[in-house]
């Protein structure tokens, strides 16, 4: 019951659940706000400067969540993952480091300039200060990932004395795990911050308060979320597949359901993993479509779950869930943004109370398409923490105890509640003022 | 060679923390009892509100610096002292949503709960931080893998304890530097004031810890026997610690400021210089002597290549923190947000 790896691996994976819902907004929003000023800038157009101003506060809280729920994700390396640290440690060290260096330096410092110094900068600054803070969060962003991506496919290490030691910084940087890897989870993060963005302005609309406003960040939100839900299927989406079924098949045989190896591999649509009698229960298939996604070729041989000793399985409902959860939201996102594309194109948008409703509640969908994502990518990995070199059950701490730890979890999850109220709380005081009191508002 | 710049550019990391988020630090332990009106509490914190979170990532390349050259010292450290680690990341949570969000709602009472949150966090980092370092001089009990279980009674001994009160003391000493730099009026009035008070408190204290650390780690001394010329770091200071009086009755505030930041880096530079070439000793009876700069190490490579990136990003860094600092440079108000 106090197994230690069980509860270190819970605090991990709430801590970094609760942490994500922050930067996969602020990673986006952050661009966004960037080309918000960008607009104003070229184009001389305040109205643009006003909902960069609005959204700015809304991304500032949001940051301010993403860095306090983020600095117990580096330290818990050390306190309940001491064997990993001790493994790794000269590895993912180089790019945690990085990340502090090249990206938290720049992000902490210009969002200051940026949230408070409208007054005391010129405007080119002042914008340069937005582009900085979007840098900094994209740029963060990447050195995680390739973090993760170490994890996932080690590269330009060697094993010396049983510890994992560095080669070459260049081949940890280009990882080809990363470079699909990075551009998709960026591309969830845009379609987060445009969903969020459209889906307050449909609010606006819906609720006749500040159309004005309201019809802006619908045009943006819908405009950038058309462009990168269908960027987050093809082409980030579709090759980080591919290396996936290339670098850990028995993931992609866990995201499938796929548990005998066969040529002409189907992909089931709908059906439940039934992990004792190995096969789906009540699938609809799409006849050889998976051999054709991950080979190229409807004939190709897909390996399944059973090659795999059972000891090399990842959790396989979970894995197969999340991946569908997320495939299945994704298409649902391109298919409302299409409408609400076409609507926008032929100027009905605004009037379309039904699709406004549906931009509206939409909103919290892309927070669990991107969590399901990151499930299959970090349960997917699973017995491993690092794939192939070492077990998660080995790299545990050995001197914290496992009731250590679920009190600790215990502590974290209250704490979190605590603030996700009140970040609500603040954010939705936020919506309800309004873009327009931005002269005279309060301060973010 | 390579661990020993690595253990340079740790201290350098750390005392870099100390130094920056130690003023804010100190102002947020200090500003419920500077600071007496709503105005002027808006003003405290707005002296540090751009700057803090910048502050804070120290923190955090200090220990990615710690994870990428020594990851044994970064796994026994932060393991061993699992639950005080903890509190710390607690804390850290609670001070930073105290100064983002005291301010989203025009309410006095919201913003009195949060104040003395941001307070009472502050001031509790800055003891524990002050502690953890006492700890780090004192010593762990090691078992033969080189890890070790810190109990609270193990965490809160008496030069621990010690060392948490001087950190209180020379953090509210530096954020009341720092306040009556930034600030005029009646709050910098007050905050001039209790920079003497707090700075025979913080002389005492240093006094009593040095003492005390000669009895806790006998050894301290070899290395300033061995390398004369790092006596000049307590020297400095010294120096340093006896210039704050004189500057504050001078009316210099920038050079008040400037020497208690001075005597934050001399005192952790003194330490660190004792310390070389251990990073977290052991207590007698340890089953290991301690962690040092070679068995907690990474490999040489993996250090090489770190320390290219640091010195690398530390000049890009460096640039716009100087320009970051400039921006804001001059009196706080509390009008500059609007």
């Amino acid at each position: 019951m106090f197994d230690a790896v069980l509860a270190d691996r819970w605090q991990f994976g709430f801590t970094i659940m609760f942490h994500y819902l922050f930067p996969v907004l602020t990673m986006g929003l952050g661009v966004m706000i960037a080309v918000l000023k960008t607009v104003q800038l070229s184009r001389a157009d305040d109205r643009y400067g006003a909902l960069a101003r609005f959204w700015a506060k809304i991304f500032a809280i949001t940051f301010g969540m993403g860095v306090v729920t983020g600095i117990p994700m580096e330290f818990q390396f050390g306190t309940n993952w001491a064997r990993f640290s001790h493994f790794a440690g000269g590895v993912v060290g180089q790019t945690l480091f990085m990340e502090g260096v090249f990206a938290f330096f720049a992000e902490s410092s210009f969002l200051g300039l940026f949230l408070l110094g409208e007054k005391r900068l010129r405007p080119v600054v002042h914008w340069l200060s937005a582009v900085m803070v979007a840098l900094g969060a994209v740029v963060s962003g990447f050195f995680i990932i390739a973090t993760d991506a170490w994890m996932q496919h080690p590269v330009a290490y060697e094993i010396v004395n049983g510890r994992a030691e560095l080669t070459s910084l260049w081949g940890l940087l280009t990882n080809p795990y990363a470079l699909w890897q990075f551009p998709h989870a960026i591309s969830g993060s845009l379609v987060t911050a445009s969903m969020v963005v459209a889906g307050v302005g449909a609010y606006y609309l819906l609720s006749r308060t500040f159309e004005n406003a309201g019809r802006l960040c619908v045009k943006v939100g819908v405009i950038s979320g058309l462009v990168f839900s269908m960027a987050s299927l093809f082409p980030t989406g579709a090759v980080n597949g591919e290396n996936v079924t290339r670098y850990q098949p028995v993931k992609m045989a866990a995201m499938e359901g796929l548990f005998r190896t066969q040529e002409g591999a189907p992909i089931a649509i709908i059906g439940m993993p039934d992990t004792e009698r190995h096969e789906l229960m009540d699938p609809i298939f799409v006849p050889r479509a998976l051999s054709y996604l991950a080979y190229g070729d409807f004939r190709a041989k897909v390996v399944g779950l059973d090659d795999y000793p059972p000891d090399m399985h990842p959790p396989v409902e979970l894995v197969y869930y999340a991946y569908h959860i997320m495939v299945g939201l994704g298409t649902m996102f391109i298919a409302v943004m299409a409408v609400a594309a076409f609507l926008l194109w032929r100027r009905t948008l605004f009037t379309s109370r039904w699709l406004l409703w549906i931009l509206m509640l939409a909103l919290p969908f892309p927070y669990i398409a991107n969590e399901a994502g990151w499930m299959v990518a970090e349960v997917g990995r699973q017995p491993w923490i690092v794939y192939g070199l070492q077990r998660t059950a080995a790299a545990s701490s050995t001197n914290v105890s496992g009731g250590m730890t679920w009190f600790t979890l215990l502590g974290f999850m209250g704490m979190y509640s605590v603030l996700a109220l009140l970040y609500l709380f603040v954010a939705g005081r936020i919506i309800l003022a309004g873009p327009e009191g931005t002269e005279d508002g309060e301060r973010s | 060679m390579i661990n020993t710049l690595w253990f340079l550019v740790l201290t350098v990391m750390l005392a870099g923390y100390a130094v920056l988020d130690g003023f804010d630090l100190g102002v947020g332990a200090l500003h419920l009892l500077l600071a007496r009106t709503p105005a002027e509490r808006e003003t405290a914190i707005a002296a540090i509100g751009p700057v803090w979170n910048g502050n804070e990532v120290w923190l955090l390349a200090a220990g990615g610096s710690m994870v990428v050259a020594f990851p044994h010292l970064y796994a026994a450290a932060f393991s061993g002292f699992y639950l005080a680690l903890m509190i710390v990341l607690w804390l850290l949570v609670l001070r930073g949503i105290a100064i983002e969000f005291r301010h989203q709602v025009d309410h006095p009472m919201w913003r009195d709960a949060w104040d003395v949150t941001f307070c009472l966090s502050s001031a509790l980092l800055a003891v524990l931080f002050g502690a953890a370092v006492g700890n780090v001089l004192r010593g762990v009990p090691f078992d033969i893998e080189g890890n070790f279980r810190g109990s609270f009674a193990l965490l809160l001994n008496p030069f621990a304890l010690l060392c948490g009160v001087l950190s209180l003391f020379a953090l509210g000493l530096h954020g009341a530097a720092y306040l009556a730099m930034k600030t005029d009026g009646p709050l910098q009035q007050r905050a001039r004031r209790s920079v003497v008070p707090l700075w025979i408190g913080m002389v005492v204290l240093l006094a009593a810890v040095t003492g005390a650390s000669f009895v806790v780690q006998p050894g301290f001394t070899g290395n300033f026997a061995r390398w004369p010329v790092l006596a000049l770091v307590p020297l400095l200071g010294a120096a340093a610690a006896i210039s704050i009086p004189l500057f504050r009755r001078s009316g210099r505030d920038t050079a008040t400021f400037l020497s208690s930041a001075t005597l934050i880096v001399c005192v952790l530079g003194s330490a660190a210089a004792g310390l070389y070439p251990r990073l977290l000793p052991g207590l007698p009876g340890s089953a290991i002597s301690g962690l040092d700069i070679h068995n907690a190490a990474s490999s040489a490579r993996s250090m090489t290549i770190a320390l290219g990136v640091y010195l690398f990003g530390m000049a890009i860094v460096i640039v716009y923190l100087v320009n970051v600092y400039r921006v804001w440079g001059g009196k706080a108000t509390t009008g500059y947000h609007a």
